[in-house]
């Protein structure tokens, strides 16, 4: 092999859990100059692989080689001196900080013990604008959208003269925009030398800026290639090991049936006429109907989440009325709205979604059991019917119920989140971002879920990012843009991705 | 919980080696369960009262009434268990209650000055309507904690802090600055002796039985622990948060009252100043040695039970060898500490290199420890 020799090289690692062996005998290069894709399912073993190589785990067996020689990281401290740097999914940064203390926090620049706080911003300063980002290093971080703060823990890595750079799901919160501006920087870095792992779901992305990759899938590598050796649909059959043709199938499902939809008209299940929250997002109109998927497109922070919040109870509208069923209604809190047959699956599945400490079961039965009370629990023999049932339905791995909810990989996490829903057998079902962050075969069962519910007859509101996905699914698009509603469309082979794009862009639709 | 099988216990002496080695495993599982320590903690603290007092252990009857040390440390722990199993639904919420001590002074000066100002002190209504202030006040102080924290956003530190200070002020203007003394047979009863047994057990240990129950045989416990783990989450799953967390501090309220009862009756005085002093310290030490984490979530009643058998044993066993009561509470700190350095995995696995939750595989050769 012509390959010049690899900066960090894993080889033979594994690591054994109590239920599960996450790595198994994986061995992983990185060369300098490069981006390499790390890639695999939900639980392929990405994650235990990071965590091993940043210090965050030790392995059971394996060695690690950082520039040929030999190390062992016990604590993430030790590989961050090693010049390994990591950003991870969620920004881990303090939001209370201001912008320049967050990128050199641990190395702020000192004169007899005391920081330096001119020369402090100064350098940040510079930092920032050594990667093209336009903000005030002076003001808080949490004055920032996520996406400028993942942007700032980049440069945070990026700052400490790393020699390899982990960036593990960086793009899931981007925008377009800034995804773009985060691979400039990227491909700065790599040809600076620096050796980096991007690990991603989307697939687009992989094309687009990195030169190699390795799929694990079950803990194991399964491959090691090219990027420019190896096509998408190669690449998806790598990870899942199976074909996924079922997704174009869908496709032609929902659009051909989209047009008997619109013509029979059931009355409503929730109609909103002028509902609007100061602050959050503008009065809108909007119909659901049984049977009904209304999707919701457009930018991150356009007013989607914000729209489903009302709908769901979880913000208060403070202008515009809410009917259920033709009855006008005022939702007060969340379970107002589930009393009335609405369920909602928060885009954030760690902070609004998950009970982490609880088990499995109980987080599954937490809807049901909240509506039900306190007093009328939900019988032993019931509810482990009704969870090894959902489960099963949508295989959760690992199908224990007893373990505990925050050890679930983050597809599970989402199954999860939803069987607790479908398990009230709600009317309405929200789901925000039900997709994002969790692998392709996850997605396409997810997908095919909401198909066949809505056949069933629940009506859904599906909020998601990818706009192929909100046109393969719905039965009507709506667009958002800038905290405001500004088109509704039926379905139908017409719409394409280039109008409702235009819309989003421009705000004006024709 | 750990299973330790009975049926292998007959068979123990009779065969060696890998029976020797299943109970060496037995042993590290029931090391790493989170009431190991407390409860090695508290057979040892009794051990170490044997040699001066041999008849420790027993229990007799004098009187009518049982009598031992060992009643008297139950004796002696029922307020600060009541108080302990109020403070763990609250912690469980995520939450806490500093004003607990001045609740129960609160309760037992309100109730003492119902029968001061009796027109008949020794009646039984009398000490029903003094208790039923005294628990009605301690309702009241729960749920005014409640209001704040759940309904008002405030920290519940800094909530239930403001309660501490100003609550024992309240009590010390019920006694007028003064400690009341009352005159009642029929008030002490409330803490004295039902039949050969002190009141104080079988109260808190009829509260005790009642809120596992009430937490466990309904789904309240989970509902609580969802709140505690998650409190967004678990308002977007539809659980009434607001309402739970009131449940816990009113709950809560109540226990405190109830303690403050039975304290005051016991002594036929209130003592504003000194009435449940130091209890929301020793309730929470209770609350952490019964392994309920004070970031909430899972909460363990029964393990607060055991933490305040700890604490009052401990202080039994420090009066009982004649350690100058000045040193009392270095003596507690040093033993709350050992217990928690225990039950720490970290510290385990690194000082005592047992791995915390290890099940591994019974080896059949026996284990060569380098």
């Amino acid at each position: 092999m012509t390959d010049p020799s690899p900066v960090l090289e894993m080889t033979g690692i594994t690591k054994q859990f109590p239920a599960v062996r996450a790595l198994d005998g994986v061995d992983f290069r990185l060369l300098p100059g490069e981006i390499h894709a790390l890639l695999g399912e939900n639980g392929a073993g990405k994650s235990t692989l990071i965590k091993v190589a940043t210090g965050v785990q030790e392995s059971d067996a394996g060695t690690i080689r950082l520039g040929g020689v030999p190390v062992r990281f016990p604590a993430p401290a030790a590989a961050q001196a090693a010049g390994i740097s990591t950003v991870y999914q969620e920004v881990n940064l303090c939001p209370n900080l201001s912008v320049a203390e967050n990128i050199l926090i641990g190395r702020e620049p000192t004169r007899a013990g005391r920081i330096r706080w001119k020369e402090l911003e100064r350098q940040a300063a510079e930092l920032v604008a050594r990667f093209g980002l336009d903000v005030d290093v002076s003001a808080p971080l949490d004055a920032y959208p996520l996406a400028v703060q993942q942007l700032v823990a980049i440069v945070r890595a990026a700052a400490v003269q790393a020699k390899v750079l982990i960036l593990d799901e960086p793009t899931s919160s981007l925008d377009r925009q800034e995804v773009t501006r985060l691979f400039e920087l990227m491909r700065r870095l790599r040809d600076e030398g620096v050796a980096i792992c991007f690990v991603t779901h989307f697939l687009d992305q992989i094309y687009e800026v990195c030169d190699r990759m390795t799929v694990l899938r079950g803990g194991r590598v399964v491959g090691e290639h090219l990027v420019s050796d190896l096509d998408q649909g190669g690449l998806v059959r790598l990870m899942v090991g199976r074909e996924l043709a079922e997704l174009d199938e869908l496709a032609d499902h929902v659009r051909t049936e989209s047009a008997q939809h619109t013509e029979d008209a059931a009355p409503a299940l929730l109609h909103a006429q002028g509902t609007g929250r100061r602050g959050g997002i503008e009065p809108f109109d909007l119909e659901v109907r049984a049977g009904e998927v209304l999707g919701l497109a457009g930018l991150l922070g356009s007013g989607r989440t914000e729209l489903a919040r009302l709908l769901f109870g979880a913000d208060q509208a403070d202008s515009g009325t809410l009917t259920v069923d033709g009855e006008a209604v005022t939702l007060r809190s969340p379970a107002d709205a589930i009393e009335r047959g609405i369920a909602f699956c928060s885009e954030d599945r760690k902070a609004e979604g998950l009970i982490p400490a609880l088990t499995v079961r109980e987080n599954i039965i937490l809807a049901m059991q909240a509506a039900r009370g306190w007093i009328r629990p939900v019988s032993a023999r019931q509810r482990d019917e009704l969870v090894s049932q959902y489960i099963t339905a949508l295989d959760i791995r690992p199908a224990n119920p007893d373990v505990l909810a925050g050890q679930l990989s983050g597809g599970n996490q989402q199954k999860l989140l939803l069987a607790r829903w479908l398990i009230t057998q709600p009317r309405l079902l929200i789901l925000d971002e039900p997709t994002r962050g969790i692998d392709v075969g996850a997605k396409a069962e997810i997908q095919k879920l909401v198909v066949s519910l809505s056949d069933e007859g629940m009506a859904m509101v599906f909020i998601s990012a990818e706009l192929e996905e909100v046109l393969r699914l719905s039965h009507t698009v709506g667009v958002l843009r800038d905290r405001r509603l500004v088109a509704t469309w039926a379905n139908g082979p017409e719409l394409g991705t280039d109008q409702v794009l235009s819309t989003i862009a421009s705000g004006v639709h024709e | 919980m750990n299973t330790v099988g009975t049926e292998t216990s007959g068979t123990d002496t009779a065969t060696s080696g890998a029976s020797g080695n299943e109970a060496l495993a037995r042993l590290r599982r029931a090391a790493s369960h989170r009431l190991f320590w407390p409860a090695v903690i508290l057979v040892g603290l009794m051990l170490v009262n044997l040699p001066s007092t041999p008849d420790y252990f027993s229990i007799g009857v004098r009187h009518g009434h049982l009598y031992g040390s060992l009643i008297n440390i139950l004796i002696f722990t029922a307020p600060q268990i009541l108080v302990g199993v109020g403070l763990t639904l609250v912690i469980a919420t995520s939450g806490i209650d500093l004003s607990v001590g001045a609740v129960v002074a609160i309760a037992g000066t309100a109730a003492c000055w119902w029968v001061v100002h009796a027109s008949d002190q020794n009646a039984a209504t009398t000490a029903l309507a003094a208790a039923g202030i005294g628990l009605a006040a301690g309702l009241a102080c729960g749920a005014w904690n409640g209001f704040f924290v759940a309904r008002m956003g405030v920290q519940p530190i800094v909530a239930t802090l403001t309660l501490m200070v100003a609550g024992r002020g309240v009590a010390q203007l019920i006694g007028n600055g003064q400690i009341i003394t009352v005159n009642s047979s029929s008030y002490a009863l409330i803490g004295g002796w039902w039949g050969p047994l002190p009141s104080g057990i079988l109260i808190a240990a009829a509260v005790v039985v009642l809120t596992i129950l009430l937490t466990r045989r309904t789904a309240l416990g989970m509902l609580i622990e969802a709140v505690g783990g998650n409190a967004e989450a678990a308002r977007l799953a539809g659980v009434r948060a607001t309402r739970i967390k009131m449940t816990a501090y009113i709950f809560c309220g109540f226990c405190a009252a109830a303690a403050g009862l039975l304290l005051t009756s016991n002594t036929s005085s209130a003592d504003a100043n000194n009435s449940g002093l130091w209890y929301e310290l020793y309730g929470i030490l209770a609350v952490v040695l019964g392994g309920t984490s004070l970031a909430g979530g899972r909460f363990h009643i029964g393990g607060t039970v055991l933490g305040a058998l700890v604490i009052g044993t401990l202080n039994n066993t420090l009066f009982a060898l004649g350690v100058p009561s000045q040193s009392n509470l270095v003596f507690e700190g040093g033993v709350v500490i050992v217990v928690c350095l225990l039950g720490s995995p970290k510290f385990r696995t690194k000082v005592l290199n047992l791995r915390p939750g290890r099940r591994l595989p019974v080896p059949a050769a026996p284990t060569t420890e380098a």
